[in-house]
């Protein structure tokens, strides 16, 4: 291995443990001075507006899923029950409320109260998941509407009068928003710092979609769970900064030299894989360990899409008209979310399949997230039925180890994989 | 058996059958007619009724149906309505339809949406996205573009133009119904033991399967019967029930409630009382739809209004039915049930209002465990008054 070689592999880990602890550190300290802190969710960004006005912004998902890696979500799980809240509800809103309750203290540092909370309804749940900050700290509450996938048709165009009186509805939101956001911070819009921000994300999406591209390659040089999450954490965190756009391309350098060194991300690759879902961040190294112990590789996720920024292929902001496109690239993400991912994803899984050589998928189904989870079972009957795509349907959840069961997984993965093992050896592979 | 007995027993009878008879007579009566289906919670129904469709909301099966074949379709933790409402559909029980919207009211049913869209390409299946972000100042004519959005798959699929008229028209046919209910209310919260919170239920639930103008006709007989019943007052305490807006607690839990309290007020199938009151028939109607939805309306656990604090608003509907105390349900699995149950009980405890906490299933069919919570309840309450 060559002297660059040897700068480049790793260099993403490291890079992105520097941004997660700036991040933490700008929480932290806006905990203490009270700059003000918008929380926002990770489906439905608004931080290329935010940056306008000098937000600390927090990701309550991201602190949630970091407590389950850290082994500690079960103490604010615990503490949110404690106040009232249901063991069948979502994991990541009893950590975050029992990260509230405890003061913000989370192990990476110390989350600052919200100025603004934002929601939209991509995910109901965020929204009474605002509700509960509006109730604790009687901070504002902004609930930005995006109507997108409604049951049939085709992708949005823009030049349907239909699209257009929704773009025409989120925008004016959006001017809302900003006049909302003006009053909270005392700070006027400034349209070309926005202009700037979004320009940012358009050359941050353009590298994201370079390196989801380079694990088509064999062997993949990443795991879509494992380091996919890195990512998608930092695609958020740093969504419209110019750190964010550093990190993909030096995340894109890395793996081209992995691909050149022929470095795969396990060392025998046997079954190229994609997870419809989330993993289980409680038993995080366990989960992508059952797999990779059978050479089997999550080469693309679903989490990846709908989480990572919801860059629609061919992302671009026109700079030109910056409000007005903000507001068609939100509902076009909304509708890509919920049609490549979410709600009526069969196409575009079975279309992943076929672009990225996938062996088979793993719906994961979590109780925290009956968004992604609900109809899971049957989309994948509907790929086995209509693409003879092979699926493995898995329960546990995002937080809560107590629905993590490490014997009735390991068995479904295994008999999974033995499956997956005859199909190949009957089809000579 | 008197009259209103007789009524009140053929409606629970309507109620509990899941083949749906009432919209199996229209039918018949209606050769070629057209039956929308419609989850929960509210539902704009004089747009099918405009273009001569029946709407028939679609709540669920209780403990009448087996879930046979949804479970294999939809993950194990998602509430039972969605479960058996998809189950009625894959056994055939909803074979009438020729459309179904689903307003985009949490995460499970919206999530569904895509298990019907993929199993029943029969009949399209829609997602109705009403506003959350219900303050803003673009909110009305959002939704008066959707519910137009809507007329025109409608009149797709009947064939039927949907005119200012007509449209008109049926919105007078539903106030009158949405006044009906709003006095059967009222009988109920001034004067309960005329009217058992389980009678008013079922007569009310009623409403949702079999035609509006039939409904109508009931509930002006039921208003003239109740009036001439002997019944007389009882001590009891009178609570409201909160927490049946989607998933319906089975009958015999409400029974069981009732033995022991006067449930004076509650938001059992809120949908159908959601918009309170008249919508106005002159003008855009689409519009005037749109505007009762948002400005003059009930609330529920699904829709977010900063103008509609629940909590405040649970209280007003505790104060305005003279209730002592609430009892704050929630069905299990259920996120903006459970997750509102927690700010429900924390603002009535601040307001000093005894409460008592459920969780239900639709498929529950023993109660003795809540009857018991709810004798106890009742009893500490009734000798704390004392």
């Amino acid at each position: 291995m060559t002297a660059q070689a040897q700068d480049l592999v790793g260099a993403t880990r490291k890079e992105s443990r520097r941004l997660f602890d700036s991040w933490w550190q700008e929480m932290t300290a806006a905990a203490g001075d009270g700059r003000p802190t918008a929380y926002v969710f990770v489906m439905g960004s608004f931080n290329e507006l935010l940056r306008v006005f000098d937000f600390v912004i927090n990701f309550p998902e991201i602190t949630a899923l970091q407590t389950a890696v850290r082994g500690q979500s079960m103490a604010y799980l615990q503490a949110a029950e404690d106040y009232g809240f249901s063991p069948d509800i979502c994991g990541y809103v009893k950590v975050d409320v029992g990260l509230q309750l405890k003061g913000g203290e989370h192990p990476h540092g110390r989350v600052p109260r919200p100025a603004l909370a934002l929601a939209t309804n991509m995910c109901n749940t965020y929204v009474k998941w605002a509700e509960f900050w509006e109730h604790h700290y009687g901070c504002p509450v902004f609930v930005l509407d995006l109507p997108a996938w409604r049951g049939a048709g085709a992708a949005p165009d823009p030049a349907d009068p239909a699209f257009e009186r929704d773009r025409r509805y989120v925008e004016g939101q959006l001017r809302e928003l900003i006049a909302l956001c003006e009053r909270i911070t005392g700070r006027p819009f400034d349209i070309d710092r926005l202009r700037e921000s979004m320009a940012e994300t358009n050359r941050m999406a353009a590298v994201y979609h370079e390196v989801l591209a380079l694990n088509r390659h064999r062997p993949a040089p990443f795991n879509a769970a494992r380091e996919g999450i890195t990512y998608q954490g930092i695609a958020n965190l740093y969504r419209g900064a110019p750190e964010g756009t550093q990190f993909f391309a030096l995340a894109r350098d890395e793996l081209r030299e992995r691909i050149r060194l022929g470095l795969g991300t396990v060392p025998d690759e046997k079954f190229r894989l994609l997870l419809a879902g989330t993993a289980c961040y409680t038993h995080f190294k366990r989960f992508v360990e059952l797999f990779e112990s059978w050479g089997g590789v999550f080469v693309l996720s679903t989490y990846m899409i709908f989480a990572g920024g919801g860059f629609v292929p061919g992302f671009g902001y026109d700079l030109t008209r910056p409000l007005e496109s903000l507001a068609e690239q939100m509902l076009q993400a909304a509708w890509w979310g919920f049609t490549g991912s979410m709600f009526y994803p069969q196409e575009w899984l079975a279309n992943a399949v076929r672009d990225w050589g996938v062996d088979g998928i793993c719906l994961h189904g979590v109780k925290s997230c009956r968004t992604t989870s609900t109809g899971l079972p049957d989309v994948r009957e509907w790929l086995r039925t209509q693409r003879d795509v092979p699926g493995l349907f898995i329960q546990s959840d995002l937080v809560d180890a107590r629905l993590w069961s490490d014997a009735q997984i390991k068995n479904r993965v295994d008999a999974f994989f033995e499956a997956l093992a005859a199909r190949k050896a009957g089809a000579g592979r | 058996m008197g009259e209103l007995e007789r009524i009140v027993d053929d409606c629970r009878a309507l109620v509990e059958d899941p083949s749906y008879p009432a919209v199996r007579r229209w039918l018949a009566d209606h050769p070629g007619g057209k039956v929308l289906g419609h989850f929960q919670v509210y539902f704009p129904e004089e747009l099918a009724h405009a273009a001569g469709m029946l709407p028939v909301k679609i709540m669920g099966a209780g403990s009448t149906v087996q879930i046979r074949q949804a479970d294999a379709r939809i993950a194990a933790f998602v509430c039972s309505i969605v479960r058996s409402s998809l189950e009625l559909a894959l056994s055939g029980r909803l074979d009438f339809l020729s459309l179904f919207v689903i307003p985009s009211i949490c995460d499970a049913v919206r999530n569904a949406c895509g298990v019907w869209v993929r199993n029943f390409p029969q009949f399209p299946t829609r997602v109705l996205y009403f506003p959350q972000n219900a303050a803003s100042a673009h909110a009305v004519d959002y939704l008066a573009g959707e519910y137009a959005r809507l007329v025109r798959l409608i009149e797709e699929t009947t064939g039927q133009p949907v005119t200012a008229e007509r449209l008109a028209a049926s919105i007078a046919v539903f106030n009158e119904n949405r006044r009906l209910l709003r006095e059967l209310y009222r009988i109920k919260r001034e004067t309960p033991w005329l009217l058992s919170a389980l009678e008013a239920y079922v007569l009310t639930r009623a409403g949702g399967v079999m035609p509006r103008e039939e409904h109508n006709a009931l509930l002006r007989r039921v208003l003239e019967l109740v009036g001439q019943r002997p019944a007389k007052r009882q001590d009891r305490i009178r609570v409201v029930f909160e927490g049946g807006y989607c998933e319906q607690p089975p009958l015999d839990m409400l029974a069981v409630i009732q033995d022991a309290c006067y449930i004076v007020d509650d938001d059992l199938l809120i949908g159908l009382r959601w918009l309170v009151d008249d919508v106005a028939t002159d003008g855009d109607p689409l519009a005037n739809l749109a505007w009762a939805y948002l400005n003059a309306s009930s609330y529920s656990p699904v829709q977010h209004d900063p103008r509609k604090p629940r909590a405040e608003m649970l209280l007003r509907r505790l104060r305005a039915a003279g209730a002592d105390a609430a009892i704050v349900a929630a069905p299990k699995m259920c996120e903006p049930g459970l997750e509102e149950q927690v700010h429900y009980t924390r603002t009535l405890e601040a307001a000093g209002i005894p409460y008592l906490v459920l969780e239900f299933e639709e498929t529950m069919t023993t109660f003795e465990q809540v009857g018991i919570q709810v004798e106890t309840f009742a009893e500490s309450l009734l000798f704390e008054f004392a």
